[in-house]
């Protein structure tokens, strides 16, 4: 393996990485505004059903659920956040050397 | 009746397997199998203690008033965890290095380790739980009082004396179990093993017990799925017409809570074990309190319309069941809000009483000692005695509140007071976390404020009118001001109450916080902190505030052990000193090692004790020039770096110690080496020189009389005997030093042992008389007879040998004392020199040219042997003549018999 794929690769990976925790911070405020949903129904002719409401909420916390496992299922512990914006260079080299 | 005795045996079986489980993983803990204690599983399950009976049962009754709004108190702490990047890592890790001990500590310790703070949030703290765990009593009791009147339909509900019996005993054995497995160890950060481990299990019990019930109700009571959402279609829930606010509000408010409340801040942050438990739970969690409210609504539906009109919704969890004769669930039920009350009692207590004592009891008791208890008292015992009459003291606060309130309907709304009241640490902790530039004056005038508005806003009118507030001052306000009336604050009349209080007390909160940080002047130790607690992921170790030199490690190390117990404290000041480079026991008081003594402290006793118990000794925490500097934003990189130049250099100069120590020992050793080379050719010369000189002559000499021959040839015999013995016992000095020696454990008596000896050295003569005392050397021996025969054999021949007096004799004296052989050979002979007495027992050392014979070799190898037998011999000045003590430990003998 050439030296300029490897870097390509890491790059690529801790550029992965970041926008990985960058979903993890979206998730929950996009939670937040999907749960708040239900509360748009109430307009309607005849006002929300309970049924309706209580299937939304409960599929979208299930969805939710399953999205945090695979994020946090790739957001491996123990990197952190890259302190700097070039932080992530070095890393990956280190990395590299696994 | 019996229905009711199988519920208390039950109950009283399943206290049992609480107490089993949780001194099982204590006791796995402490062998040291704790994998499977660590794993995130158990994680994961424990923070379930925010499910508490009042969401056990209180979920299905707020479902069955409000319908789907139930949901809100499980989505907040939902989002809360799916966000673990924004917050709870940070948080975990802030706790993690700087060995937070509960949120009292957290934000004293951010805050300049300010102790003031630290009681204000314990006071808060304690106002806010003491009625939740009130409200944990009550549902026992609630629960146990539904069985006894389901168990006995004819008898009226038990009178209120007996249900305030029963909460007596819930309290006093939750005391007991707290007291047994919460406070074993003082360090904080040590993880309380046998608890978690418990509520991990009622976790599981609390979430099977909820399901079970659910299943039953949709697949036995309403028949299906399909057939149990139109059964909530026809209920009086089925309309959802929840109030924005209130939807908003109580999702944001348990949030919040979440991250707040002492006891998820226990299990959350200080029983955490690995970070990384966190991604597990971040998922997990979620799953799991999406779980718990899964059937809550189904079972409020079904709990409308079969109960009679007027039953307790809050019960229906409970009452289903046991309408339908389904006993086993019902009991099962019941140890579901058995384990969600008992779980969450425990860890409050326990968090409570954390705070309580290290943040009131300790510098109190410290203030009063003053420095003297840090020679003379013993700080652990103290602080282990305050957190167990803390924890006591909680219980009972609760139950007090319990009785007080007469476990009336007062207590139900308790659950989102209580959540109100603990979200005013919120923004001191999110502030602390975040922004650099929250200052002590700012979190304290937040706290205040905020404590302030909801006790009038929420706490007191909780009570009812006429109990702390007077009607008319609910109907009006304080001298007829109608804008402060309590619940209709600065005229926001129509209010939600919570949403009131949770709105006014979090703006005036917010606003005091920022106001009073932008407006004050941080002290050194605060934008320090400040900076460690922000910059957390960039540098968790930035250099500490002290600076040593004035310190001293002894006085240091006596207090330590007195907090840590000597154990840990000598291993951790003998680690440190190890790093520096220096023998023993007693670092460098350097800034380094007394900010890890001090963190390490900060478990046991908390942050802002820790901080005066080593400013006491030290004499005031200095931040030097070069803190401030790396606080200063421009010049924190120029000063990270030169800092590592510093530590750089600071390590170089510990190696380059360290080098110079090893070269001494190497010149040393070199020394010695020379030395013993020098000897050992000295002695291998003069035989070889003699044999070489009559092997010459026997070579060379063509007439020598047979006689002459036989003389020669008898002097080469002798030389090489005596090279051979001296190999021999180079050899044997070798094997024993180098502690290759099997020992050949044997039993027999001291007296056949000496015999052996003394006929070995060439027995008695009328020029070498011995006197012993048979009676004292009938003592069994269980050691390697061999070898200490050669010991006695060296001494006897020794006496023999070198005894100038005629005759000589030669006196073996034999005692035991306290499980301790002593035999003691004295000769009559002239002594030996004092300057000498130190060198006998070195190699090839002789005592003049006396007497020609051994090479200086069989006091050492005696030495060598006792060694290894586990005894010694030394030489034993006083005597009429030269004397030596055999010494050797009995207990082997004791353990042959």
């Amino acid at each position: 393996m050439s030296p300029e794929r490897v870097s390509v690769f890491l790059a690529r990976r801790s550029y992965r990485r970041r926008r990985l925790a960058d979903a993890a911070r979206l998730l929950p405020l996009a939670g937040g505004v999907l749960f708040c949903v239900p509360l748009l129904w109430q307009g309607a002719g005849g006002g929300a059903r309970t049924v309706a409401a209580m299937i939304y909420v409960f599929v979208l916390w299930a969805v939710l659920v399953v999205i945090s496992g695979l994020v946090s299922r790739h957001l491996r512990g123990g990197e952190d956040e890259a302190g700097g914006a070039d932080g992530g260079g070095a890393k990956g080299d280190g990395g590299g050397m696994e | 009746m019996t229905v009711l005795n199988i519920l208390v045996l039950v109950c009283l079986l399943y206290v049992v397997l609480l107490f089993g489980v949780a001194f099982g993983a204590d006791r796995a803990a402490r062998q040291g199998r704790v994998r499977w204690l660590r794993s995130p599983v158990v994680y994961t399950l424990s923070l379930s203690i925010y499910c508490t009976a009042w969401t056990f049962y209180g979920a299905v009754g707020f479902a069955a008033r409000s319908g789907l709004e139930f949901v809100t108190i499980y989505l907040g702490p939902t989002l809360v965890m799916i966000g673990w990047w924004w917050t709870l890592r940070r948080l975990v890790r802030v706790g993690r290095s700087q060995r937070i001990t509960s949120i009292a500590d957290l934000i004293s310790s951010r805050y300049g380790k300010s102790n003031l703070l630290a009681v204000l949030v314990t006071v808060l703290a304690v106002v806010g739980t003491t009625p939740y765990i009130a409200l944990q009593l009550q549902s026992v009791t609630l629960s146990f009082a539904a069985f006894a009147a389901f168990a006995e339909p004819g008898v009226p509900t038990a009178p209120l004396s007996d249900m305030q019996s029963t909460a007596l005993w819930v309290a006093a054995g939750l005391a007991v179990f707290t007291i047994l497995f919460g406070t074993r160890n003082l360090d904080a950060n040590e993880r309380h093993h046998g608890v978690v481990m418990a509520i991990a299990m009622e976790a599981v019990v609390k979430l099977c017990a909820l399901l079970a019930v659910g299943v039953f109700v949709v697949w036995g009571l309403a028949g299906g799925v399909a057939a149990m959402l139109d059964r909530i279609e026809a209920s009086e829930i089925a309309r959802f017409d929840v109030s924005a606010g209130r939807w908003v509000g109580l999702t944001m408010l348990s949030a919040m809570a979440f991250l707040c409340l002492p006891r998820m801040f226990q299990v959350m942050v200080v029983e955490n074990e690995d970070e990384d438990h966190l991604r597990t739970a971040a998922w997990a969690f979620p799953g799991y309190l999406m779980l718990m409210s899964l059937f809550v609504l189904p079972i409020a539906a079904v709990g409308l319309d079969v109960m009679p009109a007027g039953t307790n919704p809050d019960l229906f969890v409970l009452t289903l069941p046991l309408m339908d004769g389904r006993d086993g669930l019902a009991i099962l039920s019941f140890l579901g809000g058995f384990s969600s009350a008992t779980s969450m009692v425990i860890v409050a207590a326990i968090a409570l009483s954390t705070m309580v004592s290290n943040h009131v009891v300790m510098p109190i008791w410290l203030h009063y000692s003053g420095g003297a208890a840090m020679v003379s008292g013993d700080v652990r015992n103290v602080a282990l005695t305050a957190r167990r009459i803390s924890i006591v003291g909680v219980l009972f606060l609760g139950y007090v509140y319990f009785r007080i309130s007469g476990g009336g309907t007062a207590l139900a709304a308790m659950g989102l007071i209580a959540f109100v009241g603990v979200a005013q640490f919120l923004p001191a902790l999110m502030g602390g976390l975040f922004w650099r530039g929250a200052t002590r004056t700012g979190a304290l005038a937040g706290l205040c404020t905020g404590a302030t508005i909801w006790l009038y806003c929420l706490f007191l009118p909780s009570f009812g009118p006429a109990v702390f507030m007077s009607e008319a001052l609910h109907e009006a306000g304080p001298w007829g001001i109608g804008w402060l009336q309590p619940y209709a604050l600065f005229g926001a009349e129509g209010m939600d109450p919570v949403l009131h209080a949770l709105m006014w007390s979090l703006l005036f909160n917010v606003g005091s916080f920022l106001l009073g940080s932008l407006l004050s002047f941080p002290q050194p130790l605060e934008r320090l902190q400040g900076a460690q607690f922000v910059n957390v992921f960039d540098h968790s170790g930035t250099p500490g505030g002290w600076s040593g030199g004035m310190a001293q490690s002894e006085d240091l190390l006596i207090m330590a052990q007195r907090i840590m117990g000597a154990r840990e404290a000598q291993a951790l000041f003998s680690a440190a000193a190890g790093r520096q480079g220096v023998a023993g026991y007693l670092p460098e008081p350097s800034p380094d090692f007394l900010q890890e003594l001090e963190r390490a402290l900060a478990g046991s006793v908390g942050a802002a004790t820790a901080h005066a118990m080593i400013a006491q000794i030290v004499g005031g925490a200095a931040v030097s020039v070069r803190d401030l500097m790396a606080v200063a934003d421009e010049t924190a990189q120029i000063m990270e770096y030169s800092s590592q130049l510093e530590a750089k250099s600071q390590e170089l100069a510990r190696t380059a110690r360290q080098l110079r120590q090893a070269n001494e020992k190497l010149t040393q050793i070199s020394v010695q080496k020379d030395g013993f080379l020098s000897q050992i050719s000295h002695e291998l010369r003069t035989p070889m020189t003699s044999i070489r000189a009559f092997s010459e002559i026997l070579r060379d000499t063509d007439d020598l009389s047979a006689e002459d021959k036989h003389k020669y040839a008898a002097i080469i015999h002798d030389e090489t005997v005596r090279l051979t013995r001296l190999l021999d016992d180079l050899l044997d000095l070798s094997v024993l030093e180098n502690g290759q020696v099997d020992l050949n454990v044997q039993s027999g008596t001291l007296e056949a042992l000496i015999d052996r000896a003394v006929r070995a050295a060439g027995g008695e003569t009328e020029h070498f008389i011995i006197h012993r005392d048979r009676e004292a050397e009938r003592v069994d021996l269980s050691t390697d007879l061999d070898r200490l025969a050669q010991v006695f054999i060296n001494l006897v021949s020794n006496a023999r040998k070198y005894c100038d007096a005629d005759p000589a004799v030669l006196s073996i004296r034999t005692a035991v004392a306290e499980d301790q052989l002593v035999v003691d050979f004295v000769d009559n002979g002239g002594g030996i020199p004092t300057e000498m007495q130190a060198m006998i027992f070195e190699k090839f050392s002789r005592i003049g040219e006396t007497k020609a014979g051994g090479a200086g070799l069989g006091l050492a190898i005696c030495r060598e042997i006792m060694a290894r037998l586990g005894g010694y011999v030394s030489y034993l000045p006083g005597q009429t003549g030269p004397a030596f003590r055999v010494s050797l430990p009995l207990s082997g003998r004791m353990a042959a018999q």
